[in-house]
């Protein structure tokens, strides 16, 4: 009689199973990886949103403030200079996606050792944005460093790029844009790989040459590379953390400071925990990116449509 | 082929473009350059201005060895190949599933559940620092290497994911369909057909991985506190506060950093570089 009913059971499951299959089996495949993204990226957006009604010191009672840490921050100068910086970050940034191209075409040849050359060029990538902080923070040191060298080469005081609270910034930055050229160059150099062959013959047929063939041939097919490399760079721009971390820690005076590090110096830092606070700030830059990704998405939506 | 091959232009021009080449490397490199020369010079050198020339004297085994002796270098190596090549099993592993589901199977929320993986993958990464941390610390995995593999392995899946689901998809249907109609099952076919067909993309994947792991700084500093769990990242820089104007064994640090790295790269250039580029090109 248990025997029975267990069959029974065991089987009605089956069939279910089997009517079903091709509807359970996706979530079956799915279930790990949704369970790891939800808990530890998707659920924290929302939380970290929510913290930021509420002034909290991470370890006590939060307490609810409303809009209180959004009001707060229009009135904070600190975040106004850090909301400038990530602009600058921005724009400045943009220009390794020009200067990636330069060096691909300029690379774009089969000389012999091409190859050693192209990874060679593209070596800064690879290593952590620590170690580019740190070598740029030598190279920076008017003392010993590499451009105090220089400057007194041609007999001038050599600036403390680092100390100064114009140039902090753009030093960072000119550092940043070392890997990240290189970043673009690498996808420059796969897009340029690809250019029809034909079209370039044609164009020299009807006499385009140098820049008029690289404006009216040549970038036109590098669409694909030159949409990666720039949203790469915009994220790359407002991820901005590791650089500033090492080499001002947002100093002199907080004049290098950008939202990504200004946040975590308010919720983890010397100034208290204030993760409310802190978190009204993740806030802020996560819409500014939300931008980037809600076009980023809807250029891919548009692709999945024509697609298939 | 564009520009228009060297081999076609004037012996001249030929010749400034080969000589030109190593001289634009060699400045390229200049900084790289630089702190690996500091790294085997005497601190004598660096005080007395000597930057760029030759090194008074070789001192790379005795600097070396002091990183060693001094420091917790050896701790911090160690974790950061704890963190990362666990990372790189569970999410290339999360998102060969993930992604087969999302390419094969037709169904309604497969569209939007890609694009939430994708989304995530460029979120900022302080939107998620105050509750990743708060749970670190609520189930015990704040400072510990554990915390880390999980946090890196979850965001990791998105990108992961992207690349296998658009991976999978270019990969001809037909296969699937006739394993179908010979009665193979879904997960016989994600196994023994799907799979073997991916090995270039599970490859690809698992350098990236493992370069973007390796040179995480933040989580390093957001999840960890001592030394028992700190990668290699996070200990240069406390290496950096501890060795303050040493700059011969903080570069000779920041070398031994980069070398996991760059060894990979070097190793799977091939798959390093096809992944990075997937998508440059239609």
């Amino acid at each position: 009689m248990a025997d029975a009913s267990t069959t029974l059971s065991a089987s009605r499951k089956n069939t279910w199973f089997q009517r079903n299959r091709m509807t359970v089996t996706p979530w079956i495949f799915l279930a790990p990886a949704i369970l790891f993204f939800v808990v530890y990226v998707i659920a924290p957006i929302f939380q970290s949103i929510w913290i930021s009604f509420f002034e909290w010191d991470g370890l006590g009672e939060a307490e609810w403030v409303g809009l209180g840490n959004y009001v707060e921050l229009l009135d904070d100068d600190r975040f106004y200079t850090s909301l400038i910086n990530n602009v600058w970050w921005l724009v400045l940034f943009m220009l390794a996606v020009p200067a990636g191209l330069a060096v691909a075409l300029f690379l774009n040849q089969t000389v012999t050792g091409m190859r050693i050359y192209k990874s060679m060029f593209f070596f800064p990538f690879v290593i952590s944005q620590v170690v580019v902080g740190l070598i740029f923070t030598w190279f920076y040191n008017p003392n010993f460093g590499v451009v105090g060298i220089i400057w007194e080469f041609f007999g001038a005081a050599p600036p403390a790029i680092l100390a100064d609270e114009d140039l902090v910034t753009f030093g960072i930055i000119f550092a940043g844009l070392w890997p990240q050229i290189a970043y673009c160059m690498i996808l420059y150099l796969t897009g340029l790989n690809n250019v029809s062959a034909d079209q370039i013959e044609a164009g020299r047929l009807d006499g385009a040459k140098g820049w008029k063939m690289l404006w009216y041939v040549v970038i036109p097919q590098l669409k694909p590379a030159t949409f990666i490399a720039v949203v790469v760079t915009v994220i790359g721009a407002l991820r901005s953390f590791d650089m500033i971390a090492i080499m001002t820690q947002g100093g002199p005076y907080g004049s290098s400071n950008v939202l990504a590090y200004y946040m975590y110096e308010t919720a983890l830092s010397e100034y208290g925990f204030r993760m409310g606070y802190g978190s009204a700030i993740a806030t802020v830059l996560f819409l500014i990116m939300l931008i980037y990704i809600s076009y980023f998405l809807y250029r891919m939506y548009q692709d999945e449509k024509g697609g298939r | 082929m564009f520009p228009k091959p060297i081999e076609k232009a004037s012996p001249a021009t030929q010749l400034s473009y080969k000589l030109f080449l190593p001289v634009a490397l060699f400045i390229w490199l200049l900084p790289m350059l630089a702190i690996v020369m500091t790294s085997i010079r005497p601190a004598a050198d660096i005080n007395s201005g000597n930057v760029f020339g030759w090194p008074s004297d070789f001192q790379m085994i005795e600097n070396y060895t002091a990183v060693f002796i001094q420091s917790e270098a050896w701790t911090y190596l160690k974790n950061s190949f704890w963190i990362t090549v666990p990372t790189m099993i569970i999410s290339v592993s999360l998102a060969c599933l993930a992604g087969y589901a999302l390419a094969i199977y037709k169904f309604r929320a497969a569209l939007p559940l890609f694009f939430i993986f994708v989304a995530g993958n460029f979120v900022p990464y302080q939107i998620l620092m105050v509750p990743v941390r708060d749970l670190s610390v609520k189930t015990g995995l704040y400072d510990t290497v554990t915390g880390l593999v999980l946090f890196h392995s979850a965001f990791q899946t998105g990108f992961c994911t992207l690349f296998m689901r658009n991976f999978i998809k270019a990969l001809p249907f037909d296969l699937i369909e006739s394993a179908r109609i010979e009665g193979v099952g879904e997960f016989r076919i994600f196994w023994y057909v799907v799979l073997p067909l991916v090995r270039p993309a599970i490859a690809a994947l698992a350098v990236l991985i493992f370069t973007f792991v390796w040179n995480d700084f933040f989580w390093a500093t957001v999840l960890t506190q001592g030394e028992a769990s700190k990668p290699i990242t996070a200990g240069v820089r406390a290496l950096n506060g501890q060795f303050v104007n040493n700059w011969h064994l903080v570069s000779a640090a920041s070398l031994l950093a980069a070398v996991p790295p760059v060894a990979m790269f070097f190793l799977m250039q091939k798959h390093f570089i096809a992944g990075l580029t997937l998508g440059a090109v239609k």
